[in-house]
C-alpha cells in the first residue's frame, strides 16, 4: 500500500491535464455560445433503448433491437436526418422497474441520449414513464400493452406516447371474434387458463368481459392460474379436463404457451375443445411448438401476412436478412416507433427539443407496413396506437402456420374503447 | 378462495381422481429427481448447490442438441445426465470447492455469479429464443384411458425412470464402495484421506453425481417443457422446497416430499386454485415449525 503512494505518478499527471485541457474547451465553447444545433450538427442523434435482453423473455428484447437496428440503418443509408444519423444505445434492465429507472437516467445524463425508446414490458414502463415526466424527457413506450398507461389521465405526460398494441383494443377485437365463433357453434362452457400475474389477470378479465358483452349466455366454468414461468402443466391441463369446458381462453405467452401447448397436447386436449389464444401468434412460439394443433384461434401478434401486403413482405424480408432472431410483435411494434421518430425529426427539422417533437408526434401518421390501409397513427388525444392490425387466424400445422384472419374494424374498437373510458372514470 | 364442491365431486368422481393423481405424480417425480442431487449434495459435503437449476437447464439443451443430431431420444437423455454431471465435477473442482466451508453468503453469491454465467453461455451457444425438443416418435401415442381418465404413455416412461434412478440412488449410496467411502468422508474426511483414499475425488464425482440427476430431470423433461435461458430458476425453488420438508440429506425424504408436493399441487388446482403456491409454502412452514430436520431427515439443522 504505501509503495503505491510514493510511486511516481507521471502517468496521471498527464492525465490530469488532458481532463483540464477538454474541461476549459468545454467550458470555452459554453462560454462562446455556439448555437446547439450547430454544435450537434455532425453528432448522431442518440436514441437510448432500455429493454430486456436477458432471462426467459430474452427473445423478446433481442427482437426489439434487431428491428430497430433493421430500421435505423436505412434512415442512414439514406443519409440520415438533417444530415445527422440515428444512433440507438442500448440497455439491458432485465426487466426490473428500478434498474430500468436508473437505466434510463444514465441513457440521458451519461450517454448523451436526446430520445427515449422504452422497450420494456408493463412492470418497468411504469417506472420509466415517471423518469421521462420527471426530466421532461421525450419518450415513446414501445411493448407495454397495459391500457392504462396511456388511458389513465393520471398515467398522461404531454411529452410521452404509446407506439404499441393497448390491450383494451385486442379485448374488443377478441371478444367479437369468440363471440361470433360460440354463437355459431353453439358453445356457452368457458375455462380459462392464464399466468397468475397483473397482465394475465387483467387480460382475461377484459377479454371474458367483451365475450360475454356480444354473448350474454356465456359462462365460465373454471380458471385455472398457473405462475409465470411455472415449468410444469399438467395439473392445469387435468384440471381443465376434468371441468369438460366447450371453449377455452388462455393469455399465456413465449415458453410458457409452448410448454402448455406440447404438454395439453399429450392429453389430446385440442381435440377437445375449441381454444383461443391471444399470444399463439408470434413467430417464435408457433415454430417452437412441436405439436402445433390446427384449429386454434390465435390473436394478431406480428406475421408477414397480417396485412397481406408487398410492404409488409419486404418489411420481413429486410428484417430476416438483417437479425438473428425472429420478428415477433415486440419487433414490428419498435420498427414503427423509430419511423414515427423520423418522421417528427423530419418536422422539426433534425430538432429534437422534448416540447418540438411531442408536438410534431401528437396526431402524426405515417406510412407504415403494420396498418390498417397502409398507415398509422399516434393519437392526439391520449397519445396512443391506433390503426394497427387487430383480429384472430386460425393455426394450421405447416407454415404459415396461421391463415384466415378475421379483422377487426377500428370504427368497432372505438365505439367500445369509448364506453370502456367512460365505465373507468377514465374519459 | 376454496372451491369445496369441485374438490368434493373430483374425489368422487374415477376420472379425476385418475387425472389429478397421476398429475400430481408426475410432477413430483421430475422435481424428486432435480431435489435428490440437491439433497444428495448437501447431505455430503454439507452445501448448498444454489446453483443446481443450471445443471437441470444443461442437461435439457443438450438433450435437445443431441436429439435434434441423432433423433434418438433415449441417447438424448443419457448424454444430457452425463453432460450436466461432467459441468458438474468442473463446477466443483474449479469454483464451489474454494468456497467450501466459508459462510453461507459467500457460497451463494458464488452459486448466483455461476447461475448468470450458464444462462448466458446457453443465450450465446443456442440463442434467447425458446425451444421445444417436442415428444419424440415413440412416445405420439394417444392417451391411455383408465377409469375414465387420461394417463399419457410418455409420463408412464417419465414416471418409470425417474423411481428406477431415485432407487439406483440409495443403492448407489448405502450399498456400494463408493457410497461407504463417500458417507465416512462426510463424517470425517481427514481421517479418510489418512487412509489413503482421495477424499476429493469422491466428493467431485459425488457432486457431479448430483448435477447428473439434475441434468437426467432437464432431458426427461425436454420434450415437454420449452427450453429457455433461466430455465433453471423455477425448478430450483420448488426443489428446495421438497428437500427441507423431505429433510435435507435424505433421499427417501425427497421422494415422499416430491409425492406431497406433486398431489399437492394436482388437488389443489382443483380445490384451491388459488392458493397452490401457498399451501407448498404453507407445508414447508409447517415442517419447519414442528420438525425443523424435516420429515426423514436425521442430522442437525445447520
Amino acid at each position: 500500500m504505501k509503495k503505491s503512494h510514493s510511486s511516481p505518478r507521471r502517468g496521471l499527471d498527464r492525465r490530469t491535464v488532458l481532463k483540464g485541457a477538454a474541461a476549459a474547451a468545454a467550458v470555452g465553447t459554453g462560454i462562446t455560445g455556439f448555437p446547439a444545433y450547430l454544435k450537434a450538427a455532425n453528432t448522431p442523434i442518440k436514441i437510448g433503448v432500455p429493454t430486456i435482453l436477458s432471462g426467459r423473455v430474452a427473445i423478446l428484447g433481442e427482437s426489439s433491437v434487431a428491428a430497430i437496428k433493421n430500421e435505423v440503418r436505412k434512415i442512414n443509408e439514406a443519409g440520415g436526418i438533417e444530415g445527422r444519423t440515428l444512433e440507438p444505445v442500448f440497455r439491458d434492465s432485465r426487466g426490473k422497474p428500478d434498474e430500468a429507472a436508473r437505466m434510463t437516467r444514465d441513457l440521458v445524463n451519461n450517454e448523451g441520449c436526446e430520445i427515449i425508446i422504452d422497450a420494456e414490458a408493463s412492470g418497468a414502463s411504469f417506472a420509466v414513464n415517471e423518469v421521462v415526466r420527471d426530466m421532461k424527457q421525450y419518450c415513446i413506450h414501445t411493448n407495454s400493452e397495459t391500457s392504462s398507461l396511456t388511458a389513465d389521465p393520471k398515467n398522461q405526460v404531454d411529452w410521452v406516447f404509446r407506439g404499441c398494441r393497448q390491450g383494451i383494443h385486442d379485448a374488443v377485437g377478441g371478444g367479437l371474434v369468440a363471440a361470433k365463433v360460440v354463437k355459431e357453434k353453439g358453445l356457452k362452457k368457458w375455462a380459462t387458463i392464464s399466468p397468475d400475474y397483473a397482465y394475465g389477470r387483467a387480460n382475461t378479465e377484459e377479454f371474458m368481459e367483451y365475450v360475454k358483452l356480444f354473448a350474454p349466455e356465456t359462462e365460465v366454468i373454471t380458471e385455472t392460474w398457473p405462475k409465470l414461468f411455472q415449468p410444469d402443466y399438467t395439473e392445469n391441463v387435468t384440471a381443465l379436463l376434468n371441468a369438460q369446458p366447450e371453449v377455452l381462453y388462455s393469455c399465456l405467452w413465449g415458453g410458457d404457451l409452448v410448454a402448455f401447448f406440447d404438454q395439453a397436447s399429450l392429453y389430446g386436449l385440442f381435440d377437445q375443445f375449441t381454444a383461443f389464444a391471444v399470444n399463439l401468434g408470434d413467430y417464435p412460439v408457433l415454430t417452437a411448438i412441436k405439436s402445433r394443433p390446427a384449429g386454434v384461434y390465435s390473436g394478431s401478434r406480428y406475421h408477414k401476412d397480417i396485412p397481406d401486403t408487398p410492404e409488409n413482405e419486404a418489411w420481413y424480408e429486410s428484417y430476416m436478412a438483417n437479425a438473428d432472431v425472429l420478428p415477433t410483435n415486440w419487433a414490428w411494434q419498435n420498427a414503427a416507433a423509430i419511423n414515427f421518430i423520423a418522421e417528427a425529426l423530419k418536422k422539426t427539422g433534425g430538432n429534437t427539443d422534448t416540447m418540438k417533437m411531442a408536438e410534431a408526434t401528437s396526431g402524426l401518421t405515417i406510412n407504415s407496413p403494420f396498418g390498417v390501409d397502409g398507415t398509422l397513427t399516434i393519437r392526439e388525444e391520449d397519445h396512443t396506437l391506433v390503426n394497427y392490425m387487430v383480429g384472430y387466424s386460425k393455426t394450421i400445422v405447416n407454415e404459415p402456420y396461421v391463415v384466415n384472419f378475421d379483422q377487426t374494424a377500428w370504427s368497432e374498437i372505438y365505439k367500445h374503447e369509448a364506453e370502456w373510458k367512460k365505465r373507468n372514470g377514465y374519459a | 378462495m376454496f372451491d369445496l364442491d369441485a374438490l368434493a365431486s373430483c374425489l368422487s368422481a374415477s376420472a379425476c381422481l385418475v387425472n389429478q393423481a397421476t398429475s400430481g405424480l408426475i410432477i413430483g417425480m421430475l422435481l424428486f429427481l432435480v431435489a435428490s442431487g440437491v439433497t444428495l449434495i448437501f447431505g455430503v459435503l454439507h452445501v448448498i448447490n444454489f446453483a443446481h437449476g443450471s445443471f437441470y437447464m444443461v442437461g435439457a439443451y443438450l438433450a435437445y442438441t443431441t436429439y435434434v443430431v441423432t433423433g434418438n431420444y433415449f441417447l438424448a437423455a443419457l448424454v444430457g445426465g452425463v453432460g450436466a454431471g461432467i459441468t458438474g465435477i468442473l463446477f466443483e473442482r474449479l469454483i464451489i470447492s474454494r468456497v467450501y466451508g466459508q459462510n453461507l453468503l459467500m457460497q451463494l453469491l458464488v452459486c448466483y455469479a455461476f447461475i448468470l454465467i450458464v444462462d448466458d453461455l446457453v443465450k450465446i451457444i443456442w440463442g434467447a429464443e425458446y425451444l421445444a425438443m417436442g415428444i419424440p416418435a415413440e412416445f405420439r401415442l394417444p392417451p391411455l384411458r383408465f377409469a375414465g381418465g387420461f394417463i399419457p404413455p410418455f409420463y408412464l416412461f417419465l414416471v418409470g425412470v425417474a423411481v428406477a434412478i431415485g432407487l439406483g440412488s440409495v443403492l448407489l449410496v448405502t450399498k456400494t464402495r463408493f457410497g461407504k467411502i463417500v458417507r465416512a468422508a462426510a463424517l470425517n474426511a481427514p481421517m479418510v484421506s489418512a487412509l489413503g483414499i482421495r477424499v476429493n475425488v469422491y466428493f467431485a464425482l459425488l457432486f457431479g453425481f448430483g448435477c447428473a440427476l439434475a441434468g437426467v430431470a432437464g432431458a426427461l423433461a425436454a420434450p415437454v417443457r420449452s427450453l429457455t435461458p433461466g430455465m433453471g430458476l423455477g425448478i430450483l425453488v420448488e426443489s428446495f422446497i421438497v428437500t427441507v420438508i423431505g429433510g435435507m440429506g435424505s433421499i427417501p425424504g425427497a421422494f415422499l416430499a416430491a409425492i406431497i408436493l406433486g398431489l399437492t399441487r394436482s388437488i389443489g388446482s382443483v380445490g384451491f386454485p388459488l392458493f397452490v403456491d401457498g399451501a407448498m409454502f404453507m407445508i414447508m412452514a409447517l415442517v419447519l415449525i414442528f420438525r425443523p430436520t424435516g420429515l426423514l431427515g436425521q442430522g442437525a439443522v445447520r
